[in-house]
């Protein structure tokens, strides 16, 4: 049983069948096997956030969960937010108010602030700063990225 | 930084779960639930199990049910669960007081309370809670069924009563009484980091005096547990600055704290001292 199995994984709607062992985390699998590569891989361990994705819409550590555990649920990565050439209102906000600079970070606070707020469309300041708290960025020093989210807020609940 | 090796094992029912732990677990075969803490420690490869028993797909361990008297919280119940008013009364109050504190918001979508019980982490919230609740906790194995009160369950640093062939099927916690206050507090140098130390105080008032106190500490010492020696202080005491300060020396004097490369014994027993004055003041 611990060799690989066929399973069948929906990232940003489209469906891929791949064999992967169990041991296999989800975050490997949507890179190596999916070939979804906006997905970072930082920590392996759950503590710097940069592989969040969405899973069934809440934001999980894609390194903290293996890829048979996903099968039969929904997967949302940061290749699924743009639609066609328009990009996301977050994507469109951290680009204006300058909330990344290497990039490498910026997948994971992406998905984890769209998947805040389309839960909590109303977050305060406070519990805004909560949720960014669990992601690492080593340049920005995270002010820009809380501008970046405010806006991205309004423009959200905006087109809702 | 990948994990091991394992075998990977889906059941869907509670029946089917117990009779492969019985089976596996001879051969290192562990339980997967939430897997916020098993994962990087499998990462890290300082776990190895050969065998992972996936208890997610199992719908009736999901259930977080509420009846007048008890808060009944089943293995795959997520610590996100109590971060919205499902959980009704004083209880639920103080739940959501809590639960901000674990780890982050990522995480709690995905790690389960039952999870951190079984893991007994000595800076687990959720252990704290069911120590100062004395909650109760469901094991199961293909034996049957037993219940394990809190003051029996743990038995040291991530050590409980489990068996190894026992799974917790749920851990029941009593919904205080609607006077009850409550309070939380806990320190850590980061947010979201395992706090060095953690108090939860809980009373009512009756005629003007305390009655029912309940101080419980964690992260100080190898388990969360109650301090009867500094709620004995507040019986029958007027709610006031004194008589908290009092309970909190009691508290600092009562704990054998651990001590490790960050904290010394006399820093921990300070926080302690601290940490209960502030549960107290903050209970409301």
């Amino acid at each position: 049983m611990n060799e690989r199995r066929e399973i069948t994984l929906t990232i940003n709607d489209v469906l891929y069948t791949v064999m992967v062992e169990p041991r296999r985390t989800l975050v490997d699998v949507i890179r190596d096997d999916c070939a979804q590569t906006g997905t970072h891989i930082g920590c392996e361990h759950g503590v710097c956030g940069a592989c969040t994705v969405l899973l069934d819409g809440e934001p999980v550590r894609a390194c903290l969960i293996f890829a048979v555990q996903a099968r039969e649920r929904s997967i949302r990565t940061v290749e699924g937010l743009q639609r066609g050439e328009q990009l996301h209102p977050m994507q469109e906000a951290f680009t204006r108010h300058h909330a990344l600079q290497c990039g490498f970070c910026t997948p994971g606070f992406l998905m984890l602030a769209v998947g805040a707020l389309e839960k909590w469309p109303d977050l305060n300041d406070k519990q805004l700063v909560d949720i960014l708290s669990s992601n690492l960025c080593r340049c920005t020093g995270y002010e820009n990225i809380i501008k970046a989210v405010r806006a991205a807020a309004i423009q959200m609940k905006a087109q809702a | 930084m990948k994990p091991a090796s394992f075998c990977y094992h889906a059941p869907t029912s509670l029946d089917e779960a117990v009779a492969l732990l019985a089976e596996l677990a001879p051969q290192d075969g562990r339980i997967l639930a939430g897997g916020q803490s098993l994962v990087p420690t499998m990462a890290f490869r300082v776990a190895r199990p050969s065998h992972l028993i996936d208890i997610n797909g199992i719908a009736e361990l999901a259930a977080l049910s509420v009846t007048d008297e008890i808060v009944s919280i089943g293995a795959c119940v997520r610590h996100a669960a109590f971060e919205n008013d499902t959980v009704s009364g004083v209880t639920g109050t103080l739940l959501r007081k809590v639960v901000e504190n674990i780890a982050h918001y990522p995480i709690r979508t995905r790690g389960t309370f039952c999870g951190s019980i079984a893991n007994a982490d000595p800076a687990s919230e959720w252990c704290c809670v069911l120590a100062a609740l004395d909650g109760v906790v469901l094991l199961r194995s293909h034996r049957g069924m037993r219940r394990v009160p809190s003051s029996e369950f743990y038995r040291g640093v991530m050590t409980t009563a489990l068996e190894e062939d026992e799974l917790i099927v749920a851990v029941e916690l009593p919904m205080l009484r609607e006077d009850t206050v409550t309070g939380f507090v806990e320190f850590s140098r980061r947010k979201g980091d395992f706090a060095i130390a953690m108090a939860l105080a809980a009373y009512r008032v009756e005629g003007g005096a305390i009655v029912e106190p309940r101080i419980a500490i964690g992260g100080a010492e190898p388990y969360a547990r109650r301090l009867q020696t500094a709620e004995s202080l507040l019986w029958g005491q007027a709610p006031g600055e004194a008589v908290f300060s009092a309970a909190a020396e009691a508290a600092a004097s009562a704990v054998e704290p651990m001590e490790d490369i960050h904290n010394t014994i006399a820093y921990r027993r300070g926080l302690v001292r601290t940490l209960v004055q502030r549960a107290l003041e903050a209970a409301k």
